[in-house]
């Protein structure tokens, strides 16, 4: 009911937040005059206004009375009302105010939805095609190759990648730290495929090559599937032989791909070299990094937590007697390392 | 008000062409009175509170069956609800954790980690069915995806159980046959309920992050071991 009425209130008048402060001034006066049926030491406008606003109210209690079957009350609280009226109309317009805040963010959310929406407009023939074409490079570098711009199948090789180095890190032996290992891998994946797709467009960019931000974000990300094939087959077969072989050809085969696409769409011998020697040099890097020094890393990193875990324990405690100071200090020191 | 304006004006309008003014306006205009605010005799609100606890036990518990038996009903889709999910991934978290709680070393997989890996992929499957063109509301899909981990929840308690007698090649095989079979049953029928609300044409790349999901959950129960 009294939603109703504020809503109403703020709807109609354009100064409604002045408004609301006069009122709250009066609002004790209105009950006052509704007792002792007296107009004096209030302006007549204030008076008007007020009235104005009774005789809305009235009719919105009318109109919610008509539901409640007990209309013949309310004419007598005018007083009570009014106060009720401004308290819920307060409330009212918070409630509103924050209800709109609340949409418009909802559907910002759907409208940014919306506005995605065209780069995962794909037929799952397309995906697979692209898939198959990510490891055939075309030799074509005098006319510019067409590179689509969409964002499904690079999001899920992905996270595709992440499920995998998942699987890598825990056959390789690092069974626990799961938790640790899955930040990690989420963050190596979408750090490699974001970070490096903006600095490609950015040398891009540098070297005046034609392609965009959307399509660097493709091609590097459709890169990712030969990286997909060769870690999901020599994390379950351990044989170096094998991953290098995988390594010079799917990796090779991918990385010549992205290197064809981008020489083609750029001119001049200088930036050629410069954009797809970074380019080629960081992918194949980035799948050694991934197949070795990875799960080293983790290894090596668990061995460095559980070796000092211990450490600064048992010096504080041997330290004690000859120095509180100096062991807090010390101990104060190493604490980063251990984190 | 404003609508007999603008009858007027159209009317006006058509005069200018070929109708005459005065023709009078027929018709009847239903206007729905505000009887459609209340429930019709049934309230709530005098309800023992136990009957309320179980009137949504039974729906969960309905739902559950709907996963269990996943014919194609719209009844997971219609009224859903994110009590089953949040039980259902408590459950797992806390069996996934069960292990690992007792001992020193912080090893396991977490309760928090499976609790943020279980909600943060069922949201970003449903922004991807969304993307994708899905005409299916955002919380429908988390329910969905919610409640089809049913199965592999019951594996993990099949995993436990086996767990206790014993860990050997015996039990890898009956907990990799029990996972794949859970597996298998919280992909279809997760796709049987939400692959209607997609555009026939993109089946496929709606299901795939769906069984990655799946795939994942089910991997980390399998390669679950509790620590002595």
């Amino acid at each position: 009911m009294s939603t109703g009425s504020g809503n109403r209130n703020t709807n109609t008048e354009p100064w409604g937040s002045f408004d609301d402060n006069l009122i709250q001034g009066g609002g004790s006066a209105v009950i006052d005059m509704e007792n002792m049926d007296d107009t004096s030491g209030s302006s007549f406008e204030d008076m008007g206004d007020m009235h104005q606003r009774m005789k809305e109210e009235e009719e919105v209690a009318a109109e919610a009375a008509a539901t409640e079957d007990d209309a013949g009350e309310d004419g007598e609280f005018l007083g009570m009302k009014g106060l009720k009226g401004q308290l819920g109309r307060q409330v009212a317009d918070e409630v509103w105010q924050a209800g709109k805040r609340q949409a418009s963010r909802a559907f910002n959310l759907y409208a940014n939805i919306d506005i995605l929406r065209p780069y995962f407009d794909v037929e799952p023939v397309q995906v697979r095609s692209r898939l198959i074409e990510s490891l055939i490079p075309v030799r074509m570098v005098n006319f510019p190759q067409k590179i689509a711009g969409e964002l499904y199948g690079p999001l899920m090789l992905v996270f595709t990648l992440v499920a995998i180095l998942l699987h890598g890190m825990k056959t390789s032996g690092t069974v626990i730290r799961e938790g640790t290992l899955m930040g990690t891998a989420i963050g190596t994946c979408f750090g490699y495929w974001l970070g490096v797709s903006s600095f490609i467009y950015f040398l891009a960019y540098l070297v005046n090559a034609q392609i965009t931000m959307l399509q660097t974000l493709s091609l590097l990300g459709y890169g990712l599937f030969g990286h997909c094939v060769v870690l999901l087959i020599t994390y379950n077969i351990h044989f170096h032989f094998l991953f290098y072989v995988l390594w010079l050809l799917l990796g090779g085969l991918s990385t010549l791909r992205m290197v064809a696409a981008l020489l083609s769409r750029t001119v001049g011998r200088t930036p050629r070299l410069l954009l797809c020697g970074t380019v080629s040099v960081l992918h194949m890097l980035f799948l050694l990094y991934l197949h070795f020094a990875y799960h080293k890393i983790v290894e090596g990193l668990l061995d460095s937590l559980e070796g000092p875990n211990l450490a600064p324990i048992q010096r504080v405690a041997r330290d004690v007697p000859e120095m509180t100071l100096n062991a807090t200090v010390r101990s104060l020191g190493t604490l980063p390392v251990v984190r | 008000m404003s609508d007999t304006e603008l009858t007027d004006r159209q009317l006006t309008g058509l005069s200018d062409i070929s109708i005459a003014e005065d023709i009078p306006v027929e018709g009847d205009i239903a206007v729905p009175v505000g009887s459609l605010r209340r429930d019709d005799g049934f309230s709530t609100l005098d309800e023992p509170v136990k009957e309320t606890i179980l009137r949504d036990l039974r729906a969960v518990g309905n739902k559950f069956v709907h996963v269990l038996y996943p014919k194609r009903s719209s009844a997971l889709l219609r009224d859903w609800d994110l009590w089953g999910p949040l039980l259902l991934c408590v459950t797992l978290a806390l069996l996934l954790q069960g292990g690992a709680a007792d001992s020193d070393e912080q090893g396991g997989p977490q309760f928090a980690e499976v609790f943020v890996i279980i909600w943060f992929g069922s949201i970003i499957i449903t922004l991807n069915s969304k993307l994708l063109g899905g005409t299916i509301s955002f919380f429908q899909s988390l329910c969905v995806l919610g409640y089809c981990i049913l199965p592999l929840t019951v594996a993990m308690v099949v995993c436990r159980i086996v767990l206790v007698g014993g860990s050997g090649t015996v039990s890898f095989a009956v907990r990799l046959a029990v996972v794949t079979a859970s597996f298998g049953w919280s992909t279809f029928a997760s796709t049987a309920f939400l692959v209607d609300s997609q555009p026939p044409n993109r089946k496929a790349l709606v299901v795939y992050p769906v069984f990655l999901f799946y795939f994942v959950i089910g991997w980390i129960i399998l390669t679950f071991s509790p620590s002595q």
